[in-house]
């Protein structure tokens, strides 16, 4: 509170001395070139930037082209969707595999993850471990490196990731959708709702998102593909009381779970974290009772990732990740770090804009899309 | 956002600035550590590696000035090097001389097309044009009544088809023809760039209207991926321009620098927020000098020349600099900065604020907070806060609905500023390190007052204040 209070003060203050020469220069200036005639620059189009050096699509983007035609949408595990994406890594790791264990793979090794977004921390000390045990065992393939470091890899990802549904006597579970804007939130709900109605249960959508445009007829609309009930509030309603209604809602209408969407938020917005601390507290009450808080991460998310899983575990104390857009490029490396350093759990992945893509995460098959060749 | 990439640079360069003589390891353990800043930041892998190398090259390579000292070299090395990836012109929408001028949204699933389109309408339209949007994303559920809703507030129209994204398209371009709408932007579904058949899609909507721009809208936060995406995009569709958006959180934008490097277009467009004003063009030079540690000076002063009153402003700087300054004043200050944009992003856009500020997590209601104090004060205290005593501070607390201490806080920090201030007046003048920066501004100036954006134009001859506001330093306190 104190150093707001200094910000605050600093900067209305500091302001105009730090800007106040520039800012009457700048007025002068323009005075003056009001006056001179100004030519029109219409055409100023093409100003093309010179080509850098090197932009020739890589191997990587050329095996994207010309790598598997045929998209069986039927199929969804994470093994055929990943697949298409393949190809990406595949020349790295040809290197390694067919390559000694030199001092160069290290190097090779630690390009694989970094290209991966596992992040720089993370993959050093990966590798380092690695390095460790490949001290006593002494492999002279990188074939066998390579097993080695899934099997390490896999390791670390030993967690639970059981998704809990069973509410005490009298209340109605409820699981909470959080996330920075963008990432699949709504569309992941859809898709558990799909789930949950696939197996006979009762699913009630809470339209918590009341802020961005036509968040709930997307919503509405995902509802209807799931055969899901609604309930809506008005735009700019409080979120808390819209979900809080859904709760009380659905044990009215005896339905068996509570999906909440809520509107994305960066979070490094104090105001909009409160919001959603608030959101969360409320859902709580009974009948309520929060049994998921789910962090949706979009697998293209970079380093950045990290920071959002902190600032929501802080905020509404995270339960498990959805990793979303898995079907893409993006190898969704960041889940690696999240769960190292903050023992978060990814418990469910995205695999395309339908209502079926959706699996639950499987470190095995994980790791094996990050590295696994054909 | 490239906050944190700025401290390491810093921090890095810094330690070699000082130094006489160079030895090699001390080179290789700068570039080193930039190299990691840079993978931290995720700019990608290879992307980091020909920059090093580059660096590196031109390190040990002749091409340096002998007046420098080893150290210093290495730091305009990476100055220089860092500015040829960001740097170049800002980006000049031309319009097509058969209107309507077309522009095409494209990107990844959730990366802001839609909410990009609508502010990009809004820009065109506070250009003086006449914009039509149109809805070509089918595929995601309520895409286009999202489109159609943010259109709404800027009374600007929709158009689309029902029948397929490309009939959209199409149509979209026959009825800003016939309406007489000068630009048309059309929103496109989200689309992988593995996904062959929705790729062909977005290849065949874009022979179907011509686009004068292509658009790649890339999310701030995205990582290694960025490459990939650009690249595929651009081999698609040939883009133009990258519009980069959700720059108001903190990630370290390394994608922007991948983005740039590979695909060799310019940002055109920024993103800093879900509100439809939160977009402006980018200038890339600026965002170099950011990334340098300069603050974005330049962005800075065009917020506040839109805002600030130029005579009632030389007047506050001049109370400001003699310590008559009082808290109407203060609160008038207030306001206009918080017309500027939020505080935090203004922080980070001041050249030498004191990087524990510019870290600092701003609370918005604070400022509420304050306001509310110095509006419960009598007109008597606001100019002289010292007479606030015990009673008065309760009576104005009670007033604002604030405790004591809160106000006694808040009036201990106006003194200590009003006469840190005060101080720097008796400075002034003369460092020409300073006034040297200043001239690049002005230079980078120009070009934005083509665009004319400001709105408050001068209305009589600019008056000097008394004080000699040119050569006036500009160093801070806290640095
Ligand atoms: N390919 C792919 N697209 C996805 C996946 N999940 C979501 N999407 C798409 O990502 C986009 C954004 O999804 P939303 O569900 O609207 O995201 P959100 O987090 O609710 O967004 P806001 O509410 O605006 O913050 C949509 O176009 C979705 O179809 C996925 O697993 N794979
Ligand atoms: N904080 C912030 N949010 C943004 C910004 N730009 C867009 N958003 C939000 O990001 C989310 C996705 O934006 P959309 O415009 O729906 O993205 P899209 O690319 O059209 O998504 P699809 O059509 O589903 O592919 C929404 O919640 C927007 O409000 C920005 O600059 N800052
Ligand atoms: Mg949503
Ligand atoms: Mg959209």
């Amino acid at each position: 509170m104190n150093t707001t209070l200094l910000i605050i003060v600093f900067v209305a203050l500091m302001l105009l001395l730090a800007l106040l020469p520039w800012m009457h220069r700048a007025w002068t200036e323009r005075r003056g070139s009001a006056l001179s005639q100004r030519m029109p620059f219409e055409d100023g189009k093409e100003q093309a930037p010179e080509s850098i050096e090197g932009p020739k699509p890589s191997d990587d983007s050329v095996a994207v082209a010309t790598q598997d035609q045929c998209s069986n949408s039927e199929s969804h595990s994470l093994r055929t969707k990943i697949s298409k994406a393949r190809g990406l890594l595949s020349s790295r790791l040809r290197d390694i595999r067919r390559g000694p264990v030199g001092p160069q793979v290290w190097d090779q090794i630690e390009e694989l993850l970094i290209l991966a977004d596992v992040g720089v921390q993370t993959t050093f000390d990966t590798v380092g471990r690695l390095r460790q045990t490949v001290e006593e065992k002494e492999p002279s393939e990188g074939a066998t490196l390579l097993d080695l470091l899934k099997k390490q890899m896999i390791g670390d990802l030993s967690r639970d990731r059981e998704l809990k549904r069973l509410a005490s006597e009298g209340r109605v579970p409820v699981w909470l959708f959080v996330g920075v804007n963008g990432v699949g939130k709504t569309t992941s709900i859809g898709k558990v709702a799909r789930r949950f109605n696939d197996d006979g249960l009762r699913v009630l959508l809470a339209a918590g998102d009341t802020f961005r445009a036509a968040a709930t007829e997307q919503l509405e609309q995902w509802a209807e593909t799931s055969g899901s009930e609604l309930v809506r509030g008005s735009e700019g309603a409080d979120p808390s009381s819209v979900i809080f209604d859904a709760a009380e809602a659905a044990l009215a209408r005896k339905v068996d779970v509570v999906l909440a969407d809520t509107a994305g938020r960066l979070h490094n917005k104090v105001n909009l974290m409160e919001e959603l601390a608030k959101v969360r507290r409320v859902a709580d009450r009974e009948p309520g009772e929060v049994l998921e808080v789910l962090l949706v991460i979009d697998a293209t998310t970079g380093q950045n990732g990290l920071n959002q899983a902190r600032e929501f575990s802080e905020a509404v104390d995270v339960t498990g990740v959805v990793l979303t857009k898995l079907d893409g490029s993006a190898k969704g490396g960041i889940v690696f770090a999240i769960e190292q350093e903050l023992g978060l759990p990814v418990k469910l992945v995205g695999l395309g804009e339908g209502d079926r893509d959706l699996v639950d995460f499987d470190p095995e098959q994980f790791v094996e899309a990050l590295f696994g060749d054909d | 956002m490239f906050e944190s990439l700025t401290d390491r640079f810093d921090g890095i360069l810094g330690r070699l600035k000082g130094k006489g003589r160079l030895t090699e390891d001390d080179v290789a353990e700068a570039m080193r550590e930039i190299r990691l800043a840079l993978l931290e930041a995720d700019v990608h892998f290879n992307v980091v590696d020909r920059f090093i190398e580059r660096t590196r090259e031109r390190c040990f390579g002749a091409d340096v000035a002998d007046s420098l000292t080893p150290g210093q070299q290495v730091v305009k090395v990476v100055n220089e090097e860092l500015t040829t990836i960001l740097g170049g012109e800002s980006f000049q929408v031309a319009y097509s001389s058969k209107p309507p001028t077309v522009v095409l949204m494209a990107g990844l699933q959730g990366s802001g097309k839609t909410t990009s389109s609508a502010k990009l309408a809004r820009w065109f339209k506070s250009q003086g044009r006449n914009p039509l949007l149109v809805g070509a994303d089918l595929q995601r559920p309520a895409a286009v009544d999202q489109l159609k809703t943010l259109a709404q507030r800027l009374d600007i129209p929709v158009f689309s088809a029902p029948e397929s994204a490309v009939e959209s398209a199409r149509g979209g371009l026959i009825e800003a023809q016939q309406t007489g709408r000068d630009v048309l932007i059309v929103d496109t579904a989200g689309r992988l760039t593995v996904d062959n058949a929705l790729m062909d899609e977005i290849a065949e909507i874009s022979d179907a209207v011509d686009p004068d721009h292509t658009f790649l809208i890339v999310d701030a936060m995205t990582g290694q991926d960025a490459v990939n995406t650009a690249e595929a995009f651009h081999a698609t569709l040939e883009l133009d321009a990258i519009i980069l958006t959700k720059l108001d959180g903190d990630a370290r934008g390394g994608a922007a620098l991948s983005v740039k490097e590979v695909v060799g277009r310019p940002i055109a467009f920024a993103s800093t927020g879900e509100r439809l004003e939160d977009f402006d063009q980018f200038h890339p030079d600026r965002m170099a000098e950011r990334i340098l540690g300069m603050g974005d000076v330049l962005t800075l002063i065009e917020k506040a020349e839109e805002v600030f009153e130029q005579e009632a402003a030389e007047a506050a700087t001049q109370r400001l600099l003699e310590g008559t300054f009082t808290l109407d004043d203060f609160v008038e200050q207030l306001r206009q900065v918080r017309q500027m944009g939020d505080l935090s992003s203004i922080v980070s856009m001041m050249p030498g604020a004191p990087k524990e500020m510019k870290d600092a997590d701003v609370d918005e209601r604070e400022i509420d907070r304050v306001e509310a104090i110095v509006l419960s004060m009598t007109p008597e205290e606001r100019i002289d806060p010292e007479i606030v005593d015990g009673s008065r501070r309760a009576r104005i607390a009670r007033g604002s609905g604030t405790t004591p201490t809160q106000v006694s806080n808040l009036l201990k920090q106006f003194k200590e500023m009003r006469k840190a201030m005060k101080g720097i007046a008796g400075l002034g003048s003369k460092s020409k390190g300073r006034k040297s920066k200043a001239k690049k501004g002005k230079k980078g100036k120009k070009n934005s007052n083509k665009g004319g954006n400001s709105r408050v134009q001068p209305k009589e001859a600019p008056k000097m204040p008394k004080i000699d506001i040119e050569g006036l330093d500009l160093t801070l306190p806290g640095r």
